[in-house]
């Protein structure tokens, strides 16, 4: 079965299939899956949520639930890991297999030092004496780029910020000189920029032991950058796997055709529509008969659902699951499969009229000591001088990595409030002056879609009186509320019948189209949309977001969007304002700022975001910025960016003194308006 | 042709609304209906039940004392010879009316209560917060007791309220800190940006959302409500002899429930029938708010 290439197979996992029992039937989270981790590559394994790609990364380090009843084999070196028991695992884990796990601050023991912890790792698998295992571990935390590491070791895992405590995560899988690195989602949970520097340390820990490294994730993206070989997993099967190259330049599989043409590329040319693949993913209690992909393949046949589709060799570096192989690649050059909506035309009936005009907003929280006798000990500059102006009938992204103060920013505009300082302005109205009859029915034309469409509805309320809440709380009748609620179903993609279930009942991309849905029916001017889809699974997000783009179109709708992800911004937005520590530092048309950023930080920002394509991802210039967010307790004198800054380092001493001094104002210049001292461009 | 009509014409009513889908979960449920149905047994035979006894409460068979169940005295004799089936649905009568109204209105006053502290927060929160403490400390036997002079002659039903009135507290705790986590969540931020009101929040996001909480308390109510009665009628305060009420026959009866099962079996049976259709009920309730639960889940049409 194994396709030849260099490299010897470390690992050889023959028809592994683990099941759960749960309370709503078997949960089969990985079927009969064959395959080779050969020494030294990296194998990236792609999947959504419950493709089961974590249950096959963790069967091999022997930490599944007791409960999994697992089949098959796994060959480590002649040994049948799946024999083993726990006290024989261990001489395994960690030593010839460690781990990289997903939340670094639960994978650490809060209680110990990270030096300890790295220690004890040590002294484990090897005799070493408490004062070299501790040398060690500072050698390590050194390799993994940990500043003053002596000093770090002593330090306990709260003290460190999530990319450091990745980082410590790393050394410790490091430790051992294991022979096979598995790495589950390891930057899922960081921001972007912080992204880019673990990557960059997985790298080196790969070029310094020479381990396999088995990359668990569900970005295309980052597999792209860094893989040799790629598996695609859906419905607990491997659907396609080869070389990295090929599979992004001809994928085989209709369901890897879909994920790399349903996800935005922030180098993408042209803002074409995405296409989309309909439907959810498979639940793993109850998968279909034949191809799990099959109810959402535009090419299913009906040989399909006859049985399933074992993975097949179609080159002699790649294998892909799919009984109508040969008349895919037929398919696809005759546009059948996947065809790309319409362009997305940028209005031209777009007004100078603005929806939302936001001036010098600032929020701070206070910081309290003591209990008994609380005093406010100082503050959290949340937001700290935004500007935003967003026209009637386009939209404005603002972006910005975690604890930038966005969530605030929108916060605060929907609350509608006088702010601790500055004005925010709605529809040509100050909302200071409103009185409480003027707010309310300005709530109309002002209307929010959470990031997590699980949270923002009520799971014990039909959707068809979510949907009608709105409508009921405006005084209209009974009927037309039934009449509307229909409408708004149809208009978003649902059904008339769905309208009397319950939200359990759905996936999370039609729970945000409900949500959204919901957000429509008061025929509101402006929404805000606070990440409508970084909480779904990857191949329903296009959906999504094709919908807004048509909403847009038919309704004029002015669309506030907050986003950290740039390539989704850069397919759906017109403006961009980029937040740092609580302040805009670039503002301007999207394709302006993407083509020539002006701000040192937004060119780390987009250079940081992964391409998913091999070829382009790997040539590419990165510009990795050092560090990690500043606290907005005490942030940063002058520019709140100067401590990360890249370009202060090339500039004068006198300007970048400056930097330091004086904060930069945020400035008209060419076709955007920016706050620094020595923009670039 | 009339089929086709009525599909054309029922578009606009196709759509249940959370009160029909739950009136439906409910009816689907055969225990919960079976508990509905014993309920309204028991109110029929409580009420109606006098018109075909023979004997009346107060009156007295001083020929038949301490008999065994007879043709005659259906469910025995006491020991002063009282008929036995006349004094059980004396008793039950009030303590159906005690039990259930005591348990509606502690719980409903709790969920009112905890619901408003745990959504407002603030001086609301901290008041509510002053009286339930108060409360609590505060013995309420104790209060009732030295209360009861005033109430004395009165009807009985003032006796409900007071009940009520200290029962609530520990739930309102509950119900508070479960909606102080809830009004944190996105779809309560949804609804306060609609511009609903905190009233109509409490009431159709918030104490939905806890109603497992509040099912299970009130079902819990109504039998320690029964049974804490009699303790009061210990103090002079509520059912006073010769009336009867459930509690106070169980009570007696208990010391002879081996010697004399009949004393004690029938009351005690009613009770335990009665609590037993409550926490079908309450079950049935349960499940049909939650829309995880299995149980009233129509089974699906492809198996």
């Amino acid at each position: 079965m194994s396709t030849s290439s260099s490299g010897a197979n470390l690992i050889e996992i023959r028809d592994l299939s683990v099941t759960f029992p749960s309370e709503a039937g078997t949960v089969q989270a990985v079927r009969n899956v064959s395959l080779d981790i050969r020494a030294g590559e990296v194998l990236g394994i792609v999947g959504e949520s419950g493709s089961g790609k974590t249950v096959m990364s963790l069967s091999m380090i022997g930490l599944l639930a007791e409960s999994a009843k697992i089949t098959g084999t796994i060959n480590y070196n002649g040994v049948n890991l799946l024999e083993l028991n726990d006290n024989e695992m261990s001489k395994y884990r960690g030593k010839e297999i460690a781990m990289v796990f997903q939340d670094p601050l639960s994978a650490l023991n809060p209680v110990h030092t990270i030096g300890r912890q790295i220690a004890e790792a040590l002294q484990i698998h090897s005799e070493f004496s408490k004062e070299a295992a501790l040398a060690r571990a500072v050698e390590l935390l050194e390799l993994v780029g940990i500043p003053r590491p002596a000093e770090r070791a002593q330090s306990y895992p709260h003290e460190f910020s999530g990319g450091m405590r990745q980082r410590v995560m790393i050394a410790l899988a490091i430790a051992n000189q294991p022979k096979v690195i598995l790495a589950d989602e390891p930057t899922t949970a960081l921001d972007v920029t912080v992204q880019a520097q673990i990557l960059d340390v997985l790298k080196t820990a790969r070029d310094m032991t020479g381990a396999a490294v088995v990359l668990v994730t569900h970005d295309l993206g980052v597999v792209a950058g860094l893989a040799d070989r790629v598996a695609i997993m859906y419905g607990g099967k491997v659907v396609e796997i080869g070389n990295v190259d090929e599979v992004y330049a001809s994928p085989a599989m209709p369901y890897t055709i879909g994920l790399l043409r349903s996800i935005p590329r922030i180098d993408g040319t042209d803002s074409s529509r995405l296409s989309s693949i309909d439907g959810a993913p498979p639940s793993p209690v109850a998968l279909p008969p034949g191809c799990a992909f099959a109810p959402r393949c535009p090419a299913a046949a009906p040989q399909c659902d006859a049985s399933v589709p074992a993975l097949t060799p179609i080159s002699p570096t790649r294998m892909t699951a799919c009984v109508r192989q040969s008349e895919i690649a037929g398919l696809q050059s005759s546009g059948k499969l996947f065809v790309e909506g319409p362009r997305h035309v940028a209005q031209s009936s777009t007004t100078e009229a603005v929806a939302l005009e936001v001036r010098s907003l600032k929020k701070t929280f206070p910081l309290m000591k003591g209990s008994v006798l609380r005093r406010r000990v100082g503050s959290v500059f949340a937001v700290d001088g935004v500007d935003l102006t967003l026209r009637q009938g386009r939209s404005l992204a603002l972006v910005g990595e975690s604890g930038c103060g966005k969530t605030t920013t929108l916060l605060e505009i929907l609350n509608m409030v006088a702010p601790e300082a500055g004005t925010i302005t709605v529809l040509g109205r100050n909302v200071a002056e409103l009185s409480k009859k003027q707010r309310l029915e300005m709530r109309k034309d002002l209307q929010i879609v959470f990031q997590d469409p699980f949270a923002s509805l009520d799971p014990r309320l039909p959707i068809g009186d979510a949907i009608a809440e709105p409508l009921d709380n405006f005084g209209m009748p009974k009927a037309e509320q039934n009449q509307r609620v229909m409408e708004l179903l149809e208009l978003v993609g649902l059904q008339r019948d769905h309208a009397s279930r319950y939200p359990s009942e759905f996936s999370g991309g039609q729970r945000q189209r409900i949500a959204i849905a919901r957000a429509l029916a008061l025929n509101p001017k402006v929404i805000a949309l606070d990440e409508p889809v970084s909480a779904l699974d990857v191949s329903v997000r296009a959906g999504v977001l094709n919908l807004l783009a048509e909403l847009q179109e038919k309704l004029n709708l002015s669309y506030l969007f907050v986003s950290h992800d740039l390539a989704v911004v850069q397919h759906v937005a017109d403006d961009i304002a980029v937040m740092y520590l609580g302040g805009i530092v670039e503002s301007g048309p999207v394709d302006d700022v993407f083509a020539r950023p002006q701000h040192p930080y937004t060119q780390a920002l987009l250079s940081a975001v992964p391409i998913p394509d091999p070829k382009v991802e790997r040539v590419r210039r990165r510009i990795i910025l050092q560090g990690d967010l500043p606290s907005p307790a005490n942030p940063p004198t002058g520019c709140r960016f100067h401590t990360r800054c890249h370009v202060r380092a090339t500039l004068s001493p006198e300007l970048a003194a400056k930097c330091v001094s004086d904060r930069p104002e945020l400035t008209s210049r060419k076709s955007s308006r920016v706050a620094c001292h020595a923009p670039l461009n | 042709m009339t089929v086709v009509q009525t599909e054309v014409g029922e578009q606009a009513s196709d759509r249940l609304t959370r009160g029909a889908l739950i009136r439906l979960r409910f009816l689907r449920n055969r225990l919960a209906v079976a508990g509905v149905v014993i309920l309204a047994m028991m109110f029929l035979l409580a009420f109606g039940g006098p018109f075909f006894s023979k004997h009346r409460w107060d009156e007295l068979d001083f020929l038949a004392l301490l008999q065994p169940p007879s043709r005659e005295h259906w469910f025995g004799t006491s020991q002063i010879g009282g008929d036995v089936f006349a004094l059980t649905i004396r008793g039950l009568q009030k303590s159906l009316i005690i039990g259930l109204l005591v348990a509606v209105f502690s719980t409903g006053l709790a969920a009112i209560a905890g619901g408003f502290a745990g959504y407002l927060g603030g001086k609301v929160d901290r008041s509510v917060m002053w009286l339930i403490d108060a409360l609590l400390v505060l013995p309420s036997f104790l209060i009732i007791a030295v209360m009861s002079p005033l109430y004395r002659g009165r009807t009985w039903l003032v006796f409900v309220v007071l009940l009520a009135a200290f029962g609530w507290m520990v739930t309102a705790r509950i119900v508070r800190s479960a909606t102080m986590s809830l009004r944190e969540r996105d779809f309560v931020r949804a609804a306060q940006y609609m511009g609903v009101p905190a009233r109509k929040i409490v009431f159709r996001h918030l104490l939905p959302n806890v109603a497992s909480i509040l099912i299970i308390d009130a079902t819990l109510n109504v039998g320690a409500t029964i049974l804490s009665e009699t303790g009061l009628s210990y103090l002079g305060f509520g059912v006073q002899p010769p009336d009867v009420s459930l509690g106070s026959l169980i009570a007696e009866g208990t010391a002879s429930a081996l010697t004399y099962p009949w004393l004690f079996m029938f009351a005690g049976s009613a009770l335990i029938l009665t609590v037993l259709a409550v926490s079908f009920i309450g079950d049935g309730l349960r499940d049909a708010f939650d829309p995880g639960s299995n149980k009233s889940k129509k089974k699906s049409k492809a198996t």
